[in-house]
């Protein structure tokens, strides 16, 4: 039971931020009809909003001092602590959840400038052309943060006081073995919070209302008079913030490197299509659905069963979807079908 | 036989034979590096020798490629008399005179191995057949390694291997032609599990994740090895995907198994995160079996520590080299690596400067770049002032031997280098082993 329990929670939480991503590619491809390989880079570059926002926050005052090394050494005192004491410390202890008040803007202007600058040039061509105009956006998306922060994950930890884990077992009279960090327990609830703003947005008011009429029947949207296509430019830069911010709240889970959008662009391709393509709800649910359905297949006891199971599980659930629901789970009719 | 009745006796022909076949050899009986030999990229006449140094420039090994790209540098360098000298001041004994080497200018090209094996290869083979390396090395990446490795073998090109640390590389996979100055999985095991009984006691359970390709599978059955020999229990050894990201779904497992240590053959990137989000999931705050639970790293790095963070602080490992080390080698490196970058250098960074010296040391005594008499001059050479105290270079699998250095992340760092504290210098005699233990054949002197 205790296992169980914790590999849905780990499944919930992965399943989180395959959903946060999908949602932001089915949205972008249900409006401008883009598939967008560049997405991962995107929740890549929100987790370096974060990064670069704690370089910010500890910038420091650096001198040389003579070492017994044979050369100079570098000793930094950061500016924070050195004009504000213990409260610039804790104001650097809390630079990812502050990052997301800067990667909100950031996120807008990148997804703007990637929609205006380059994507627009591609509606009209087939898929595959988009395809890989925006996985080579991606590659030089990647290069430039590695050139810039290097290759090596870069440690972004959680505030001091969620770092720990919290004690579920006890809550439910499970014992002391269901314990799951705090973080990740914040991330779940985050990316929840981040769903329910966007269905909400899209679902209760009147702008929303015309972005998802647009996605059944651009054309007809756009005789009533309406600039469709300037709000489906900043449905993009909602998908980039969306992205975006998983990817900032992702970072004390896994220290951020450059190649870390690549990695979960792959499953949330998969999850989309499972979902079926241009279908929020759809990207939702197989979101948690492949999340929670990789965190069983890495239990001991079904590997022991099925050996590399963990490996092929979400391909596998995707083919077996795809031969019974062609569409996916919740696909509409006519959707990349001809 | 009518010239013997015709006054040529047959003492006088044997005579004669004699002393011709005396003059005939008698060029190779008094220049001993006269080697006339034809051989792969033979510098021959030429003013300056080539060097290869295939590192990884790109992927997740990019920064450690990156820091073993300036040794590589340094050594070079060195070699051709530049700069302080380096471990040129202190190495001996010493051939190299500081004038390139056997007189000979050195230069090198570079190659991006990507860590991955295809790509590796295909960059060793560009340096060989197109650059015209007589030496290539580079390292992060054992599976990297053993491939190249076979490659140096079939072209007749000496490899001498940066870091790579399974067992694999100088077991059953060795090579005639490559080299490994660098540590491997076995001694590691041997080197911690001392302190692992004097920190841990020898009644553990032991869980392990293990990275899925040759090295983590050695290292995990050396660590099992030695541990067990302990009196440890290993409880459940799981394999995780290489580059799996998230391992939630393999740390949870391990709260609720009875373990009461998990033991990460995880290395780079793997282990930052394995290592990160098992500290998350509370592992080291948990008592089991009435007993902290711990967390062991059997193979770290500097450049890996920095990526951990906080989270390394206590945690116990062993290391191939440190730039704490007070040595007279050491400190000469790090001072002459510290002045040429502004930091000091890291484990890949050592073995790989060390490596391209003791090459270049082996042409000089041999006095010729003929591989096969640089292998020979190689084989079983015995050094000191390297940074490692007293050093062989085993003949039997070209295997180093000197002391390992166990490790743990530094509690109160001084510095963002400061990472690792050096808990013992474990010596040579408790990590050597016999070669037959893990197979394998070298393989010939010609090609």
């Amino acid at each position: 039971m205790d296992a169980i329990v914790l590999q849905i929670l780990n499944g919930l939480d992965k399943g989180g931020a395959y959903a946060l991503i999908a949602l932001g590619l089915t949205l972008i491809f249900g409006t401008l009809g883009v598939v967008n390989f560049a997405h991962g880079a995107l929740f890549m570059l929100g987790a370096f909003c974060a990064v670069s926002f704690k370089k910010l926050l500890t910038l420091a005052e650096v001198t040389k001092v003579p070492s017994d090394l044979g050369f100079p050494v570098t000793k930094e005192v950061f500016y924070l602590e050195k004009w504000f004491g213990q409260t610039g410390l804790t104001i650097i202890d809390f630079a990812v959840p502050l990052a997301i008040l800067i990667s909100i803007p950031v996120m807008i202007l990148i997804g703007l400038a990637m929609e205006r600058g380059l994507v627009r040039h591609f509606y009209k061509r087939p898929h595959a052309e988009q395809i890989l105009v925006t996985f080579g956006l991606a590659i030089v998306l990647q290069e430039i943060i590695k050139a810039i922060f290097g290759a090596n994950p870069i440690p972004t930890p959680a505030p001091q006081f969620v770092s720990g884990s919290a004690n579920i077992g006890e809550w439910l009279g499970l014992g002391q073995f269901v314990v799951y960090p705090w973080w990740r327990l914040i991330y779940l609830l985050f990316s929840l919070s981040v769903l329910a703003a966007v269905f909400s947005f899209l679902r209760f008011t009147t702008w929303g209302m015309v972005v998802r009429a647009g996605m059944q029947d651009r054309e007809t949207v756009g005789l009533l008079g309406i600039n469709i296509q300037k709000r489906f430019t900043i449905v993009f830069a909602l998908a980039a913030v969306v992205a975006g911010l998983a990817g900032v709240m992702y970072t004390p889970i896994l220290p951020p490197d450059y190649h870390m959008g690549m990695e979960f662009l792959v499953l949330s391709f998969v999850v989309v299509v499972v979902g079926g393509m241009g279908s929020l709800p759809g990207a939702v649910a197989a979101g948690f659905l492949l999340g929670i359905l990789q965190s069983f297949a890495s239990m001991n006891e079904v590997k022991s069963i099925f050996p590399g199971i963990d490996q092929i599980i979400i391909y596998l659930v995707a083919v077996i979807i795809l031969l019974v629901r062609p569409r996916g789970l919740l696909g509409r009719k006519g959707v990349m079908e001809t | 036989m009518s010239g013997i009745k015709d006054g040529v006796s047959r003492r006088g022909l044997m005579k004669g034979g004699a002393a011709a076949a005396a003059i005939g050899t008698a060029p190779l009986v008094f220049s001993r590096r006269a080697w006339a030999e034809k051989f792969r990229n033979d510098p021959g006449n030429a003013k300056s020798i080539k060097l290869g140094f295939n590192v990884p420039q790109t992927g997740a090994y990019a920064d450690e490629g990156a820091d073993e790209l300036r040794a590589y540098k340094l050594a070079v360098k060195h070699l051709n008399g530049e700069g302080d000298g380096g471990l040129l001041t202190t190495m001996k004994p010493k051939s190299l005179k500081g004038n390139g080497v056997l007189g000979k200018k050195v230069e090198y090209v570079t190659g991006d191995t990507q860590t991955k094996s295809d790509a590796a290869r295909a960059s060793a083979k560009r340096m060989i057949e197109k650059d015209g390396v007589i030496m290539f090395s580079g390292g992060s990446s054992s599976g990297v390694a053993i491939a190249v490795q076979s490659l140096a073998q079939e072209m007749g090109v000496i490899f001498m291997c940066g870091l790579t640390h399974s067992n694999d590389t100088t077991g059953k996979d060795k090579r005639r032609y490559g080299f490994r100055h660098f540590f491997n999985a076995y001694m590691s095991g041997k080197a911690l599990a001392p302190v692992l009984k004097e920190t841990m006691g020898g009644e553990r359970k032991a869980y392990h994740l293990t990275a899925d390709y040759t090295w983590g599978w050695t290292q995990e059955e050396s660590i099992k090895n030695s541990t067990e020999a302990l009196g440890w229990k290993t409880v459940k050894a799981v394999r995780t995907p290489l580059g799996a990201g998230d391992f939630s779904q393999y740390i949870t497992p391990v709260l609720n198994s009875g373990a009461d240590v998990l033991i990460l053959n995880h290395y780079g990137k793997d282990m930052v995160n394995s290592l990160t989000q098992a500290v998350q999931f509370g592992l080291r705050d948990k008592q089991v079996n009435g007993k902290s639970f711990e967390i062991v790293v059997p193979l770290y790095s500097r450049l890996m520590a920095q990526g951990a963070g906080k989270n390394i602080k206590g945690i116990l490992g062993t290391t191939n080299w440190n730039w704490s080390l007070k040595d007279e080698g050491s400190k000469a490196f790090v001072k002459s690596f510290g002045q040429e970058y502004g930091f000091p250098p890291s484990q890949a960074a050592h073995t790989c400067y060390v490596q391209t010296l003791l090459y270049a040391n082996a042409c000089e005594m041999a006095g010729t770049f003929y591989p096969p008499e640089v292998i020979k001059a190689l084989e079983g050479f015995k050094f000191d002032g390297m940074g490692n105290g007293p050093t062989e270079y085993r003949a039997a699998d070209h295997q180093c031997f000197k002391s390992v250095l166990v490790v743990k992340g530094n509690e109160k760092p001084t510095s963002k280098f400061d990472l690792l504290e050096v808990v013992k210098e474990v010596p040579r005699s408790e990590v050597e082993y016999d070669p037959k233990i893990f197979g394998g054949e070298l393989g010939p002197y010609k090609v």
